[in-house]
Parts: C-alpha cells; structure tokens; sequence
C-alpha cells in the first residue's frame, strides 16, 4: 500500500480499518541468493538496495530478535558527514545524500530532519583542528561553516559561554546534518525491501555456518538450516561472535555506550550540539525530550547497560554547557552494544571464506551510515567489488598499515 | 561495577582506567614471520560474550596494574589479582577476602 495524503484520506474516510501490516513477517525458505545476519537498519538497508538496484530479491534478511531491537532502536540519531579523512569523507557524505532523498524513495516519513549539527570549541587549538576539518569537507564538496563565539550565541544563547575551564569560543557548523527517526529508518526500510520481495524473518537466530571447504553456502538458525549463494554479516556489537562461528578473529572490541532522554519540555535546543571539551551531545526530540550521550564506558562489554560513573560523566558535560537544564528531569538511560574496530573506522569487505561478507566496525556513529552502509554492502554482495566510496573499508587494512585512523588514537578501541 | 584491589580494597570502577585483553604476548620481532605476529597481536581480538582477562589501571589508588577476569556478558568480576608476575600471591578472587 502506497503512503499519500489520498491513502490518508481514503482511510480516514473508514475510520482506518483498513491499514495493513507495513511488511511481511516471512518464514524461512530452503535457500537464497542472499542471506543477510542482523535486522538492523544496516542489514535491512542491504536487502532494500540488493532487490532495488541490482535486482536481487531472493534474498533474506534473519533476525535473532525483532528488527530494529539492536542499536538501530537504541542510538541518539545524529546524521552527519562532517569527517576529516579521505577515507571517510565522500562515504558519509554519500549517507548523506541518500538520506536527503530517503523518505521519497522509501515512501515513508524517517522524519529526516537537517536541523544542523554544531561541534563547539574551546580553545584555539581546537579551532585550528576545526577549521582543517572544515577545510577537509568543503574540499570534499560537503558544507561547514566555521563559527565564531558570535556566531554560537545567535544559535544558542542559552549556554555557558565563560566557562572558566572550557569557554566557549565558537563552533564547527554543518547545516545539512541533524537527525532521524531511528525507528522509522528500520521500518521504512523493512517495508520497501519487503515489498520488493525480500523475506524479512524475525526470532530466527544464526547458531553456526554451513561450510563446504573453504566457502560458506549457509547458516544454521534456531529456525533451521538455510543455505544462501553468499551470506552477508550485518550484526554490529555481535560481530566477534558471529565471526567466531566461521573461525575468524576480528580487528574488533564490544563497548557499550549509554543514552540518555529527559522529560519532555517545550523547544528549547533547535540543533544537534556537541561538545569539545569533554564529550557531550545534545538534542531535542519532536516529542520534548532532550536526547544526549556521551563517551562509551571503556571496558568490553555484550550487557546492554552501563555504569553509573558514565552516567555521572555526562550529566556533568551537559551542566557545564548548559546549567539551564539542571532543573529537567531524567526520564531514561539505557545502552547498546559497540563493535569497536582498531581504528575507529568501519569494515565492509568479502572475508577469507568464499561467500561469507562483511559489514562490521561501525563503532558509536552508525547510524548516520545506515543507507551508505547498505548500499555499498549491496554493491559488494552483487559485484564482489567494492563500491568507491567504501573502498577503503578493507578487512585487510590492519595487516597492510592503511588505517582510517580518525581521531589518531592507535589501536585502542576505547579511546576512539 | 566496583573492583577489589588486593592493596587498596573495593573501590569505584571509576579510579580504574582500563587497557584491554590482558592475553597480549609480544612476539619475537626477530622471528621470521613477525609482522604477521606483531599484526595479530596488536589488532586482533577474542572479543569474548563472557569471562574476559583485562587489564585495568588503578589510577586514583595504589597504581597497581591489575589482571581482572569478569564477565563481559554481566560486568561481574570473577577474580582481582595483580598483573606483574612476583605479585601473583597477592592475588584474591571476589568471594576469598574481605577489603583491606
Ligand atoms: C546509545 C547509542 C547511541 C548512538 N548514537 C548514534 C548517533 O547519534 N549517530 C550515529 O550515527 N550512530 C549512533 N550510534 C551507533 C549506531 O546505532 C550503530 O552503529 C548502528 O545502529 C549499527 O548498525 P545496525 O543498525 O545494523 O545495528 P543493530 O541495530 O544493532 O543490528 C544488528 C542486529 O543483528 C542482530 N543479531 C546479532 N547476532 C545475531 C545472530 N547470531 N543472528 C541473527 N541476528 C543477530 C541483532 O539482534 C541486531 O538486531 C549509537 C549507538 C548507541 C548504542
Ligand atoms: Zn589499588
């Protein structure tokens, strides 16, 4: 069923008894071209662009749980393509394109909202780093705009700018980033691949490979066996388990990262805004709420939940930016599971074994790469070649020294 | 999360910071296939849904290093001892000392 203001109106008319489910709940079949592991929105935005550019729709996408119930229905939904390295760059900014044009081409309302992402700083140190950075997307054909303390106080002039510690000073501004409605990502891609034909297949857990020599031509699921052409592995925090599976070791940790939400109260912050200092990000949800997080925990960990010293760390990045939000109640915390890489960078790339591929390593910023992530992986599935952009997403980079290594850090994933 | 330093006692996760898997063995960067070695060692990881060795610094504390094993799956710590070698008979589990 096509979404319009007709259909509205045509359902209004019978009191909106005739909705129908928005995709398919499939059970598996005996086999596929594709298999994808992880209903997320990167695993799902695969099928979509497998049925819908190459033309594959014999494809599956198992989910252990329901879809979207992994960091997908768990982040802070910040989009952006605000990156300084080549290699990062032109991937996030294609994510960017296609999330500009999302809603159409999915016909479903992602609330895709570029309400403007503002990175502050406060030193001049810092400013020299912003600046590259901007320099690096605007040579990149990506917007930035460098702001001064002026500049920030028409946009906020509600937070602490004489900070004894960390004055404010100005700010690094893409006015094309913003938010989605992470939710809304995962069924509005679930509904399009579903209607192009892919089977979307809740409750159904990948135990184990089918192997034949050095290629993989299956999974075993808590479902049953299903053998695929090439299977695609799209689990984010579980990826060293499902790797494990195949007998692969992996350039990766699980962290887990918290959020946060407030009571709702009425608009207040008009922008995404981050924070040099520490690390704090902040944002208003259409409903009210104040969406922010943090820093990751630091240690490893598959439990879906933090500490309270995060917790602690961030409330006090938020009160040093904006004391005014001292009187606002916190409604929820909660967290999700990190694939940590080596690098801070992501991997999609084919793996040693023969039909078995990769997407993997989207640390705490996935989200924005939802739609570049599933259409580069598409591209790789349907080629076996990489797609330009993604190009040095290489699984081998470790191994070689080409990292995309963002933040400079080494290999310390949590410090990333 | 609270770790039982053998000196120090139980203490906030907080005066801890953490390095990682503590299985890191440096390889002999004089052996023929070191770089494939030096690779492995320093990028890939278990990366284990369960008891995890780590190492953990107690940073507002003694300044020990400590070798924890906890479950990455409840944050549990199953055992506390110190990382350097001679210091291993100060080691305690979670359930055999009270805090000194
Ligand atoms: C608190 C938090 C805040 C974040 N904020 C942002 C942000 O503001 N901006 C941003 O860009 N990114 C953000 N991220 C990161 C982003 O959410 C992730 O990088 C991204 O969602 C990962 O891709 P995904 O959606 O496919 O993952 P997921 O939704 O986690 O999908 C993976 C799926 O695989 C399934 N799975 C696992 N094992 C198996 C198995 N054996 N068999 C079958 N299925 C399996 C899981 O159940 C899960 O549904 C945040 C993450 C968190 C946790
Ligand atoms: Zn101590």
């Amino acid at each position: 069923m096509r979404y319009s203001i007709f259909s509205l109106l045509r359902q209004t008319l019978s009191s909106h008894r005739g909705w129908t489910p928005a995709w398919r709940d499939a059970a598996p079949k005996q086999g596929y071209d594709v298999v994808i592991v992880g209903g997320g929105g990167h695993g799902l935005a695969t099928a979509y662009y497998l049925a819908k550019v190459h033309g594959i729709t014999n494809v599956a996408v198992l989910e252990k749980s329901w879809i979207g119930s992994g960091n997908a229905g768990r982040n802070t939904t910040i989009i952006r393509s605000n990156y300084l390295l080549a290699g990062n760059n032109p991937f996030y900014e294609w994510s960017m394109k296609l999330w500009e044009g999302l809603e159409q081409d999915l016909n479903y309302n992602a609330m895709v909202s570029q309400r403007g992402v503002l990175n502050l700083y406060h030193s001049d140190a810092q400013r020299d780093a912003y600046a590259r950075r901007g320099n690096a997307m605007l040579m990149h054909g990506v917007d930035a705009e460098l702001l001064d303390a002026e500049g920030v106080r028409r946009m906020l002039p509600f937070i602490d700018f004489e900070n004894g510690r960390f004055p404010v000073l100005g700010g690094l501004l893409q006015r094309r980033g913003g938010t989605a409605r992470h939710d809304a990502v995962v069924w509005g891609y679930a509904r399009a691949a579903s209607d192009l034909g892919v089977d979307i297949i809740q409750n159904c857990e990948v135990t184990g490979f089918l192997r034949e020599g050095e290629r993989i031509v299956g999974v075993e699921t808590s479902r049953g066996t299903i053998r695929a052409d090439k299977v695609g592995v799209a689990v984010a925090g579980s990826t060293s388990r499902v790797a494990r599976m195949a007998g692969l070791r992996l350039p990766i940790e699980s962290h887990v990262l918290q959020a946060f939400v407030s009571e709702a109260i009425k608009p207040f912050i008009d922008c995404v805004v981050t924070v040099g200092a520490g690390h704090f990000y902040i944002s208003q949800s259409d409903k009210g709420g104040l969406v922010f997080g943090g820093d990751i925990d630091g240690y490893n960990s598959y439990a879906q939940r933090g500490n309270l010293p995060t917790i602690e760390h961030v409330c006090e990045g938020g009160m040093a930016l904006m004391p005014s939000i001292g009187r606002v109640r916190m409604l929820r915390s909660w967290g999700g599971v990190m694939d940590m890489t080596m690098d801070g960078s992501p991997i999609i790339d084919r793996t040693p074994l023969d039909g078995l591929y990769l997407n993997a390593g989207w640390c705490y910023g996935g989200f924005k790469a939802t739609p570049a992530s599933g259409w580069c992986f598409a591209h790789l599935l349907a080629r076996d070649a990489p797609y330009p952009v993604a190009r040095g997403y290489r699984l081998d980079r470790f191994a070689s020294g080409r990292l995309i290594d963002e933040n400079g850090q080494g290999a310390q994933p949590n410090l990333h | 999360m609270r770790i039982r330093c053998p000196f120090c006692g139980e203490r906030d996760a907080n005066e801890f910071a953490y390095l990682g898997d503590a299985e890191f063995k440096r390889p002999d960067p004089n052996a023929p296939d070191a770089a494939a070695r030096f690779f492995e060692a320093v990028y890939l990881r278990d990366n284990p849904a369960g008891p995890h060795n780590e190492l953990w610094y107690h940073t507002s504390g003694c300044r020990s290093w400590l070798r924890l094993t906890r479950d990455t799956l409840t944050h549990e710590i199953l055992a506390v001892q110190f990382a350097r070698g001679e210091l291993k008979t100060g080691s305690v589990t979670a359930a055999s000392r009270e805090p000194g």
